[in-house]
């Protein structure tokens, strides 16, 4: 029977059904971060349990450290926020798992470090406890993003409990237009398809216009399915996949490569699979996209207007009327309109390499309007380090960006320092929510060029509005 | 109070909160997590709505839960897609700690549905009309249109009105919240499948275990 790239996944960590239409589930790794990863370390531990495989458990830290050039190994970006990174340290420790600390050369956010050290790669199966787990599926991987508790549990067991979700395709034909990111597929489709769309579906991406994608830009694309309610993205593994992934520390190693691909080239959905659900999309329509809300469904192209109320269908207009009251923003009215306060560029969604260079690309010979903060975070001290290399730091700096220490930085609030209230940002990051950012702080998610142009012009503007004659004049 | 109290029959004031949406970090602000633990959470439930500031704990008065007959509330009465967003299963141990002992909505997140089984709190799917239905029924007295949650039934009731709903929920689910169980200790029970599925898959996948 044709068998979907999921099915062969689900088939290939099956361990037995479990009764009501689920199964166990190898989880071949466990990432944790200083989050929620410490809290799963302690249960285990004040339950008197061990991991199962603690040489398959990775200890990231991320969500709390400073993003402060010059941190030392203590430092949070909260008050009192110390105690998660000296916690998450000694359980970790204690637990004897891998731990990835934050003087280390391989320390980064979780989803950017997790490919970059080989530790997602195709056909594994890896939950941790954080929603954006899913962006690994872009390498093929079975990565679902779960609670402290499940993380706990995978750890004690070796696996997690699924109900086997329906299946959805989305289906990219064409090309994303040149200035068109991943970023603003991925917001279109939410936009389009509503914050609940998927409804705990696995989502394969597929298609021209996925095949041409970077890898970079597959792990933002699916990145964001979780803010689309998927159960978790997948993009099938193609050459480009292999070869990122060969070499790297914790990917098959040279003995088992050549048996690891041989499975690995299975990894594909056969031609006759059936999906519960398919959605074509053309690329070639796509442009680049804002949010104007609170939803990462509110969603408009850059040079749109926003909605009006009574033409949104009506279980959306309640929605709609308090987000564009907490956002200050007027049905109708564009964009453009708005002077901005603040930028973000960084996070798991759009902190790689290719994040940053799309964005100094915008930022290189000019400046950001005064009066906006502008704060770039990379991935990973891997990011980080290449980006230097490359002089890209000095791009964002010589603009008067703020260079930051690897982590999840101001893609939400934790306490501390942040944007003031009642601030507008414009940020690369994934959720818009109320307070994401700050108390009253207003975000509005775009790609990482898009956010580069509207620091420079102090407004909310694409990067074509900088290019050509518009640039032009002093 | 226990990690997982045992459900069978829950009978309550019912908050109506039917905001499409309502997503983790509304339920509990990062910044509310303060320590490595469960416990302690109940305070920051909501903080961004239910208190005047992020500086104060004064209580603001449009809050639902500030309001005299909402005050008590252990259920929660919900739109679609509750509980979307970061996976922080915080904000379960907030609810509980609060006192919600179930959500009643339209659908939830699906991180945030399976953290609920597993703290002692139940999450109902029924359908946008029926919410609406308890939610109007509530709203006349809250205190006294109570609503009765039967688990082994699976029905909700409104005996004030004559209101019955019957809902699905997930047996395994169901299992875990009635006899309060340990998820762990159930799965380890099929250790020695768990062993045999290792045992072959080392030599099949040995790259996984490097």
């Amino acid at each position: 029977m044709a068998k979907t790239l999921f099915d062969k996944l689900w088939t290939m960590h099956e361990v037995a059904p479990d009764g009501d239409g689920a199964s166990l589930i190898a989880i071949d790794r466990v990432m944790l971060h200083e989050r929620t990863g410490g809290v799963a370390l302690r249960g285990l531990a004040e339950t008197g349990r061990r991991p199962r495989a603690p040489s398959r458990v990775f200890a990231v830290m991320d969500h709390i450290v400073s993003f402060r050039e010059g941190r030392g190994p203590n430092d949070a970006r909260l008050p009192g926020g110390e105690v998660f990174i000296t916690e998450t340290r000694r359980m970790a420790q204690e637990a004897g798992v891998h731990l990835i600390d934050t003087d280390d050369p391989r320390q980064g956010i979780v989803h950017v470090t997790a490919p970059e050290q080989g530790i997602a790669h195709p056909g594994v199966s890896l939950i941790c406890p954080d929603s954006h787990t899913c962006s690994l599926g872009a390498l093929g991987a079975f990565a679902v993003g779960v609670g402290s508790s499940e993380a706990e549990h995978a750890m004690a067991t070796g696996v997690m409990r699924i109900k086997k979700p329906a299946q959805m395709r989305i289906r990219v034909n064409g090309r994303l237009r040149p200035g068109v990111a991943a970023k603003d597929l991925a917001l279109h489709i939410i936009s389009a398809y509503g914050a609940g769309g998927a409804e705990r579906r696995v989502v394969e991406y597929a298609g021209s216009a996925i095949d041409a994608l970077s890898i970079e830009q597959r792990l933002t694309l699916c990145n964001l399915a979780v803010e689309f309610a998927a159960f978790t993205a997948l993009i099938a593994p193609d050459e480009n996949v292999l070869k990122y992934v060969e070499g790297r520390p914790f990917a098959p190693s040279a003995r088992n490569l050549d048996e690891a691909k041989a499975i690995w080239s299975d990894l594909y959905t056969d031609d006759e699979a059936i999906f519960e659900e398919e959605i074509v999309l053309n690329a070639d329509k796509i442009e680049p996209m804002i949010s104007w809300g609170t939803s990462p469904e509110q969603c408009i192209a850059v040079d749109e207007a926003i909605p009006v109320i009574n033409a949104l269908p009506a279980t959306k207009r309640d929605q709609a009327a308090k987000a564009m009251a907490y956002m200050d923003v007027s049905p109708g009215a564009r964009l453009s309109a708005c002077s901005v306060d603040g930028v973000f560029i960084g996070s798991c969604t759009n902190g790689r390499l290719s994040d940053l260079r799309e964005a100094a690309s915008v930022l290189r010979g000019r400046k950001v309007a005064s009066g906006v903060r502008a704060v770039c975070v990379p991935g990973s001290q891997g990011v980080r380090c290449q980006a230097e290399s490359e002089g890209l730091d000095q791009i964002f700096r010589a603009a008067g960006f703020e260079w930051g220490e690897p982590g999840c930085a101001m893609c939400f609030y934790a306490g501390g320092e942040t944007f003031p209230p009642g601030a507008r940002v414009v940020s690369t990051t994934n959720r818009n929510f109320e307070g994401r950012q700050g108390p009253g702080v207003r975000t509005h998610l775009a790609s990482p060029a898009t956010v580069a142009a509207s620091a420079v012009v102090g407004k909310i503007v694409g990067a074509d509005t900088l290019s050509g004659d518009k640039m032009a004049a002093p | 109070m226990s990690r997982r109290p045992p459900f069978s029959s829950h009978t309550g004031v019912a908050a109506p909160m039917l905001t499409d949406n309502i997503d983790t970090d509304q339920i509990i602000p990062s910044r509310e997590m303060k320590t490595v633990s469960r416990d302690g959470l109940g305070d920051g439930l909501f903080a961004g709505q239910r208190y005047q500031s992020s500086q104060s704990r004064a209580e603001n008065p449009d809050f639902i839960l500030n309001q005299a007959p909402y005050r008590n509330a252990s259920i929660i009465l919900a739109g679609a897609n509750f509980g979307c967003g970061s996976s922080r299963e915080h904000a379960v141990w907030a609810l509980a700690e609060y006192g919600i002992r179930s959500i009643i909505a339209e659908s939830f997140g699906e991180i945030f549905h399976g953290n609920c089984g597993r703290n002692g709190v139940l999450p109902i799917i029924l359908d946008k009309p029926d919410v609406l239905v308890l939610a109007d029924h509530v709203r006349k007295d809250p205190q006294k249109h109570v609503l009765n949650i039967d688990l082994d039934a699976q029905r909700v009731k409104a005996q004030a009105a004559s209101l019955s709903f019957s809902f699905d929920v997930d047996p395994y689910q169901k299992r875990l919240l009635m006899g309060g169980l340990d998820p762990i200790g159930l799965t380890l029970t099929r250790k020695s499948d768990i062993d045999a599925f290792l045992k072959n898959d080392v030599k099949r996948r040995p790259w996984i275990y490097e």
